[in-house]
């Protein structure tokens, strides 16, 4: 009945649609969205934040959890939730944005949902370097943490230097990645049985990927690594969005595509090995958080802000869950593993149908 | 010019209609900003053509023809800086354009590369603000010069009613004028087109291929490797042949094209008559 009306007068109608030639009509991407996303997550780490700080042998509620601490008496609650509590619980959150930032880059880089660190074996690479000071050098901290970041830098060099051929690739990246990991992982089996029962236990308890033994003293120096990479993590976003265009693209806006792919290449083997430095090897939020912002923010490609925000909210969930749930803790990184196990399953499963 | 005289081996040198310039190969930097000059392009180790000198005079419309492998997409490539030669240069406004920095380059030269990604979920207008990107640095991230030039292309590529769906969505016609407009709103005097009609149906190459026409003639210097002889002889004021990696022949279509040259680059026989709309070229294979 329209379609009779409207088809006699198709050169009358016509004329509001095109609403006033050369009128060009304002053009706003949707940003509210991504915008509001962000807001939602930052106020839901803060909220989760306050719920863990308040959980543990001493319960406190969210109200009690904000009194203790800004209260300046030194009270029993205010120790428990300022010096017992809330490194770790911060701990969760800052390692967790960094790790899912460090999957974000990964995954436009390699513009691939596989590709993210823990996939192409960077973490194993910096359990294989933290194995390798275990044994040859003692078991103090420190050393440790170094022997992870450099293990993490060494195996991401390798899986590059092997990639390359006229420039890196995503996929090639990816598979070189996987067979590194292969390698390093029997490496890292060998230097387990060969290693002391003291030292075994040890770096097995490090390979689990914990957060139990983070502190003041431990998460201050990554926190400040981290922050001093996160300027450097925004510089390079702007580059990484025309990555995402494709190389000829890329090129022909001016970006200096080998450079900025070993720039954002480099800073995501940063982020993830300093964490694991502390931490231990946490599967799963790297490879899941930034597809999971992506999905909400629903943003092209991968949104970082959101991922890191995504990846906060996981890690500390993962590790309130690893801490409260069992009837005794287990370390955060088998939960992540389980996880994430589902998750990859999930996703392969749902690649697997899309590329048919 | 040595490769101009030796493909085309004693054959008249042609002539060069507008710019009065027979030496067309080896211009001086005032006629075309941009040339190489006896540069050699490859890949890896397999050279694609050797002291090659070739440019795209300013103000023209200048398509590159030649058989599959014969090398026209690698000069192109390397006019926008993809394919650095391994000898000889490219020059823009007589200086290498690798000693440039790259976002200058940028902000002179645009390219519609033959194969793009688009983003997972990006939409229409989202994609073309990228364009923008060498304009653009830390301090001065987003103006209203970006804006208008946005809007701009997206009206120039009639795309402003669908600046908000996602680039998934559009029929193929679509997305490629979505990259055209990126590539406009890159706003540079010098647009490159890598095979900018493929896998498109007739109609939706007249329309791209009259949208380039409507930017030449707004000023805009264009650079176009097509496949298909006859749009290139009617939308062309320059073409440059190409066979085996060296330039064959250089010119206005109407002075380049004859049953002899075709025949001898792309061996098809074939008869020319004038083409019943402009008068110009038309290759008929026999």
């Amino acid at each position: 009945m329209t379609g009779g009306a409207t088809l006699g007068s198709r050169p009358a109608s016509a004329a509001p649609t095109t609403a006033g030639p050369g009128a060009t009509r304002p053009v706003r991407p949707p940003r509210l969205r991504s915008r509001t996303v962000v807001l939602a997550l930052a106020i839901g780490c803060v909220l989760l934040a306050l719920v863990a700080l308040g959980l543990g042998d001493f319960p406190l509620d969210p109200v009690q959890v904000v009194q203790a601490a800004f209260t300046t008496d030194g009270g029993f609650a205010t120790t428990i939730v300022l010096e017992w509590r809330l490194p770790r619980v911060l701990a969760a959150l800052v390692f967790g944005a960094a790790l899912a930032v460090s999957g974000g880059l990964f995954q436009t880089l390699t513009a691939n949902p596989l590709g993210s660190p823990d996939i192409i074996g960077f973490s194993t690479g910096a359990y294989t370097g933290a194995l390798l000071v275990l044994t040859l050098a003692g078991t103090s901290f420190a050393p440790v943490a170094v022997g992870a970041v450099a293990g993490g830098l060494v195996s991401a060099l390798l899986a590059y230097v092997l990639a390359y051929r006229r420039g890196v690739h995503g996929f090639r990246l990816i598979i070189v990645g996987i067979g590194v990991t292969a390698i390093l992982q029997s490496a890292n089996t060998l230097l387990l049985r060969r290693a002391s029962t003291e030292v075994a236990m040890e770096a097995s308890f490090w390979g689990a990927g914990s957060l139990s033994l983070v502190g003041w003293s431990q998460f201050v120096p990554v926190a400040i690594a981290l922050a001093v990479l996160t300027p450097a993590v925004f510089l390079v976003s702007r580059p990484l969005r025309q990555l995402e265009l494709g190389d000829d693209a890329a090129r022909a806006h001016g970006v200096r595509v080998e450079r900025s792919r070993l720039t954002i290449l480099v800073l995501g083997v940063a982020l993830i090995a300093l964490v694991t430095a502390i931490s231990g090897p946490i599967a799963f939020v790297a490879l899941a958080a930034p597809q999971i912002a992506h999905r909400i923010a629903r943003s092209p490609g991968i949104p970082l802000v959101g991922s890191a925000l995504v990846g906060a909210l996981l890690l500390l969930s993962a590790d309130m869950v690893a801490q409260h749930l069992p009837p005794t803790p287990i370390p955060v990184g088998v939960v992540t593993i389980i996880g994430g196990g589902v998750y990859l399953l999930a996703l392969l499963v749902h690649e697997a149908r899309g590329q048919r | 010019m040595t490769d101009t005289a030796r493909g085309a081996s004693g054959r008249r040198t042609p002539a060069n209609p507008t710019a009065a310039n027979p030496t067309a190969a080896i211009p001086t930097p005032g006629e075309a900003r941009l040339q190489t000059v006896d540069a050699r392009l490859g890949y890896d180790r397999r050279t694609v053509s050797e002291g090659i000198s070739a440019a795209i005079p300013d103000g023209s419309f200048t398509v590159i023809v030649g058989p599959n492998a014969c090398g026209k997409s690698t000069l192109l490539r390397s006019f926008s800086r993809l394919l650095k030669p391994t000898a000889g240069s490219v020059l823009l406004d007589g200086r290498d354009i690798a000693s440039l920095p790259p976002k200058q380059v940028a902000r002179t030269v645009g390219l519609l590369p033959q194969s793009s990604v688009a983003p997972d979920g990006i939409t229409v207008v989202d994609l073309v603000r990228r364009g923008r990107y060498p304009h653009q640095g830390l301090i001065r991230q987003w103006s209203a010069r970006d804006r208008i030039a946005v809007d701009e292309a997206l009206e120039a590529t009639d795309l402003t009613e669908l600046a908000a769906r996602p680039v998934a969505e559009l029929s193929g016609g679509q997305r490629q004028r979505a990259w055209v407009a990126m590539a406009l709103a890159q706003e540079t005097p010098i647009l490159l087109l890598d095979e900018p009609t493929t896998y498109l149906d007739i109609s939706h190459q007249m329309d791209l291929l009259n949208l380039f026409a409507r930017l030449h003639q707004q000023g805009t210097t264009i650079a176009a490797v097509l496949h298909d002889l006859n749009q290139a002889a009617r939308y062309a004021t320059h073409l440059i042949v190409m066979k085996e990696g060296r330039i064959v022949a250089t010119g206005a279509p109407a002075d380049v094209i004859s049953a002899e040259l075709i025949e001898r680059v792309f061996e098809l026989p074939c008869v020319v008559i004038a083409d019943p709309v402009t008068g110009g070229p038309l290759v008929v294979p026999r």
